[in-house]
């Protein structure tokens, strides 16, 4: 246990750096942007709001220091300020509206991509030789495809010439939202391009990774042991090469959930599917720093919140981190 | 073999963006009437809607792409061996600060913090996009430095090279660094294709300089010119074709450096009898 202890005091070390990098950045980068911000509104918005947002900034006359400690009193109560692009909506509101589409769509389209890749990269590693190694060359080009660039070959293709699914929207117009199947049917009807096209982009760096650390853990002496006792190839595949395989692949998919979080940020944004990412692409359009900063800021917390959940599959598939304590 | 490939790809690339623009001569933002054509043998890649030769912007655009993703790269090399190679040498309460400074930048997210940071900057030029993306890209490199550094700082000829009197930077940079080399220029290579691939993204969003071409702004181009709906596979399937391959060369190139480092993860060509 003293292992989960360390890891989740790291990512509360880490939440409270994700917070304060989101009070400087307003205040390090050039142009002093809120002060503009507040100059550019004073003419359209009555000055109730335009004091909200400074306050939801922590902008005042106050000491640096205690302008932080403004902002993080009102992150405490889970105030993000109110939005200028769905001016009055509040950040908080937007957010919360947007991330349950992101968090469907990302997460399960991750999950996949990880079981489907991992699993390959097994197979590809006990068949060597045969082939499975032709996966190989179009898995090293796949690892370095814009996640937006797959998103647009695959609007065009399935899209636009063949016409087989959707490519804009979570849902379609005809469907009122609700518990039907109707409208679960029309989500995960508007949901494959997205997903398929997250699994297809995240998928090389788990074939191949796995596929790596496979390949020397077969050349351990345990592998041949198991192997001269007569277990059946599968036992010894799954049970004791990729059991042990897939511990460093788990840290570096955790490591990666970063870079697929930002791909999925794309992938949204080309797809016009209303989560997050969008929305992100929205505040920076329209300059609408409470928002942009509100989303980065939920974004870093869902990437440690998951990389918590990596770590506590690695304790359940490595005894050793449990018995660190004895 | 799998380095030589990977290696004629980065110099087929290399020659398209130092010499590719003077061969061709022509302005690639210059438009013609010629709108939305085909590859034909008057335009080989075909046409944008304004009539831009796609050919001419895909070379010129190759200086800027790979540009801005070497110019990162540099700048995050650097951070990432004064940071690695500083806290893994001295160890203790800097090694200790400069490791969580490292992992924490090595979870957040990188693209969601370039695209804020890019959304705060007043003027979006090359070279700002390029210190956005390597302030965001150097963890990775710092974070493999500073275990190798741990391991360097043992051997003997550091202890001597402490024993004649030599400073502590010195040590490190003169000693340790040169040492290092193949180390750093692996994650060097590492982190260009992820400059070039945040840059693309940045640009396909239009946060980067869109006045200038790069692949990453014929893409944002293409998308909005709606290249998708009417058809004009030739206007987005060759940036996105430039920059895929480029980081595939530069794969190439790692993995062929880690299959000499270790044999076991070359592809055999004798069947081993498993089932």
């Amino acid at each position: 246990m003293r292992f989960l202890a360390r890891r989740l005091g790291f990512y509360l070390l880490t939440a409270w750096a994700a917070v304060t990098l989101n009070f400087l950045i307003p205040r390090l980068m050039p142009g002093d942007p809120v002060e503009l911000l507040v100059a550019r509104m004073r003419d359209n918005v009555d000055p109730a709001a335009i004091d909200a947002m400074r306050r939801a900034f922590g902008i005042s006359d106050a000491s640096l220091w205690q302008q932080y400690l403004d902002y993080l009193g009102n992150l405490a109560h889970g105030e993000l300020g109110r939005s200028i692009t769905f001016f009055p909506t509040e950040v908080s509101t937007v957010i919360a509206d947007s991330l349950p589409w992101t968090v469907g769509l990302v997460g399960v389209a991750t999950l996949i991509s990880y079981l489907v890749g991992t699993s390959l990269g097994v197979l590809m590693a006990w068949k060597r030789g045969t082939w499975l190694d032709g996966v190989l060359p179009a898995a090293t080009f796949m690892h370095a495809v814009p996640y937006f660039w797959v998103a647009l070959a695959l609007v065009f293709v399935f899209g636009v010439t063949l016409q087989w699914f959707p490519v804009s929207r979570a849902y379609g117009l005809e469907v009122v939202p609700g518990f039907t199947g109707e409208f679960a049917a029309s989500v995960l009807y508007h949901a494959t391009l997205p997903a398929v096209t997250i699994v297809v982009a995240s998928m090389a760096d788990r074939i191949l990774g796995m596929r790596n650390v496979m390949v020397t853990t077969l050349g351990e002496d345990y592998v041949v042991m198991a192997e001269a006792k007569g277990l059946t190839s599968r036992r010894v595949m799954w049970a004791y090469a990729a059991r042990n395989a897939i511990l460093p692949n788990i840290t570096s998919f955790a490591l990666s959930l970063g870079f697929v979080v930002g791909g999925s940020v794309l992938t949204e944004i080309v797809f016009s599917y209303p989560g997050i990412g969008s929305m992100l692409l929205k505040g920076v359009e329209n300059e609408d720093f409470p928002l942009m900063q509100g989303i980065f800021l939920v974004i870093s917390l869902a990437v440690l919140v998951a990389n918590f959940l990596a770590d506590l599959a690695y304790v359940v598939l490595d005894p050793r981190t449990r018995q660190e304590a004895q | 073999m799998k380095i030589k490939i990977g290696v004629g790809i980065l110099v087929f690339f290399a020659l398209m963006a130092l010499v590719g623009p003077l061969l061709i001569g022509a302005d690639p933002a210059a438009t013609s009437d010629d709108g939305l054509q085909g590859p034909s043998a008057a335009h080989w890649l075909g046409t944008t809607q304004t009539g831009q030769d796609i050919l001419t912007q895909i070379v010129y655009g190759a200086r800027i792409s790979m540009g801005v993703g070497l110019l990162s790269a540099v700048i995050a090399t650097v951070l990432a061996v004064a940071v690695g190679l500083v806290g893994g040498y001295f160890g203790g309460a800097i090694d200790e600060t400069f490791s969580v400074l490292t992992n924490i930048f090595l979870v957040l997210p990188s693209l969601p913090l370039i695209i804020v940071l890019a959304g705060y900057l007043p003027q979006r030029g090359v070279a700002s996009v390029a210190v956005v993306i390597a302030v965001t890209g150097w963890a990775w490199g710092a974070r493999v430095l500073r275990a190798q550094t741990l391991s360097v700082r043992r051997r003997d000829f550091v202890a001597a090279a402490r024993a004649g009197g030599e400073g502590p930077l010195r040590i490190i940079f003169f000693e340790i660094l040169p040492v290092l080399l193949p180390v750093i220029a692996t994650s060097f290579l590492a982190t260009v294709v992820g400059a070039i691939l945040a840059e693309a993204g940045l640009s396909f969003l239009g946060l980067a300089d869109l006045s200038t071409v790069s692949w990453g702004s014929m893409l944002y181009f293409a998308q909005n010119g709606q290249a998708l709906l009417i058809g004009a596979w030739w206007w987005f399937i060759p940036p996105g074709l430039c920059i895929a391959l480029i980081g595939t060369g530069l794969a190439l190139v790692n993995f062929g450096i880690d299959e000499i480092a270790n044999p076991r993860l070359r592809t055999i060509k004798v069947r081993k009898a498993r089932a």
